[in-house]
């Protein structure tokens, strides 16, 4: 499977997906407007709370190409972060004390060749560390196989996707062997001592539905997910993060293919909780881009909507401009806002 | 009359009920949450009960119902299956055992 970009898929363009997500496929598909609802619960325009979350995308480069993946991320992605803009990141983390967390993603982020190096780096600035790792990249070559403890030295909180705790819906969302492989990487994250009470290092995992449906309650999965991993392969780990798909990227791609879309949409909108807007992770957070450009969210990053500033760029990060910006919203927002909400920490209501 | 009886939009129209009658309406759909909150039973374990009565009573509405929300709960394909031959089984059994009936009649007169 390639990405769309690779594919030269239609929907590599973020302008296109933006025209679909906003009126759908046939270009009449009209529900209530984002900014609507945000009205009425007395929350537009949407601005920022405070900002204490750096989320740093650090490649599109993946070793997995995964069904849902909002990033289009994959082996033929080359756009990965460079040392310059990873130390002008940490520039920033130094003369803005209000960040207590430095968020990594990706892609696979620990295929970008600095990755080490910008953790390490990270490390000596005493910040909460979060890398978003895909496990099976633990197991992808030799030079990874460190990675838990690597992690453990850095006291590096991980985050993992882990759609199911069966091989079947896993795999079907994010290729064959992928459940035996994060399941054979988890076991090495407890052996290091990560997801072991006491030790102090944690494992997180994150659900996210296989397919054109929410998810069901954070805290029900949270404990069949503790049973089910205990009981068949004696795996633990802290808490379970369930995230809504956004339509973005390969979901969007999913969801027009399989005739999903209108329907799954109707859905997000029914279910827009205020409580849930009220917390949305776009009002704490700044999303740094591969190239070094500002987002709200990582999912704005994915639709090139750069931050309303006339700083748009980490190397000329402006925290009093950034903090009474606009944050930019569209239709694709409702995945935030669904139910208990989503975020890349889980449940927000 | 409408041209068909089912029309998968109507179940989203399933509270309009309350239009002709609110009182009643009120009182099942409050009735009806609760039955479906964790309890005694989980709500995951109700919705596989709920996913094989729809097919006892061969209601369409219910069955698209709770084949989402038996799916998005966690439960399995094979184990979604499980549950409609269950209610196939029970479904069957209950012709099956009005067999003994049949049978007693026929002896009652049967010389």
């Amino acid at each position: 499977m390639k990405s769309l970009k690779a594919g030269n898929n239609i929907l590599a363009a973020a302008h296109e997906q933006i025209a679909i997500i906003e009126h759908g496929e046939s270009g009449d598909f009209a529900l209530v407007p984002f900014q609507e609802k945000l009205e009425q619960s007395n929350i537009f325009p949407l601005k920022p709370t405070s900002i204490n979350i750096l989320q740093v995308n650090i490649g599109k480069m993946c070793n997995q190409v995964c069904k849902h993946c909002h990033v289009d991320a994959g082996p033929d992605r080359k756009e990965i972060m460079n040392r310059e803009t990873m130390q002008q990141c940490i520039d920033v983390l130094k003369q803005n004390e209000q960040f207590t967390t430095i968020d990594i993603t990706g892609g696979a982020p620990e295929m970008n060749p600095h990755f080490k190096w910008f953790v390490s780096e990270l490390s000596k600035l005493g910040r909460h560390i979060i890398v978003r790792c895909n496990l099976t990249i633990i197991l992808a070559n030799k030079k990874y196989f460190d990675l838990p403890q690597f992690y453990k030295k850095h006291h590096v909180e991980v985050v993992s996707s882990l759609p199911f705790y069966t091989q079947d819906r896993t795999d079907r969302q994010r290729g064959n062997g992928v459940f035996e492989n994060s399941i054979k990487a988890l076991l090495m994250l407890n052996e290091a001592g990560y997801g072991i009470e006491g030790t102090g290092l944690v494992l997180n995992l994150v659900y996210n539905p296989a397919g054109a449906f929410l998810p069901t309650a954070q805290s029900v999965l949270e404990k069949e997910y503790k049973d089910a991993l205990m009981k068949r392969h004696g795996i633990a780990f802290n808490n379970l993060f369930a995230i809504t798909n956004l339509p973005i990227s390969r979901f969007l791609d999913y969801l027009l293919n399989s005739g999903n879309y209108e329907n799954y949409m109707e859905k997000l909108v029914n279910a827009y909780n205020p409580v849930a807007a009220e917390n949305v992770m776009c009002r704490n957070t700044i999303s740094v881009g591969w190239d070094g450009y500002l987002y709200d969210c990582d999912f704005n990053q994915m639709l090139e909507l750069k931050v309303n500033c006339s700083n748009k760029h980490i190397s000329n990060y402006n925290d009093s401009e950034l903090i009474n910006r606009e944050i930019i919203i569209g239709q694709h927002c409702y995945g935030c806002t669904a139910g208990a909400g989503s975020s890349c920490g889980g449940a927000v209501a | 009359m409408s041209e068909h009886y089912y029309n998968a939009k109507d179940l989203s129209k399933f509270g309009n009920v309350a239009d002709f009658q609110k009182d009643m309406a009120d009182k099942f759909f409050s009735y009806y949450g609760e039955v479906f909150k964790d309890s005694e039973l989980t709500a995951r374990e109700k919705s596989l009960i709920a996913l094989a009565v729809s097919h006892a009573v061969q209601c369409p509405y219910c069955i698209d119902a709770y084949s989402s929300d038996a799916f998005e709960k966690g439960w399995s394909e094979a184990q979604m299956m499980e549950a409609v031959h269950v209610a196939c089984a029970i479904r069957g059994g209950a012709s099956l055992v009005h067999g003994v009936q049949m049978m007693n009649k026929v002896k009652e007169i049967a010389m």
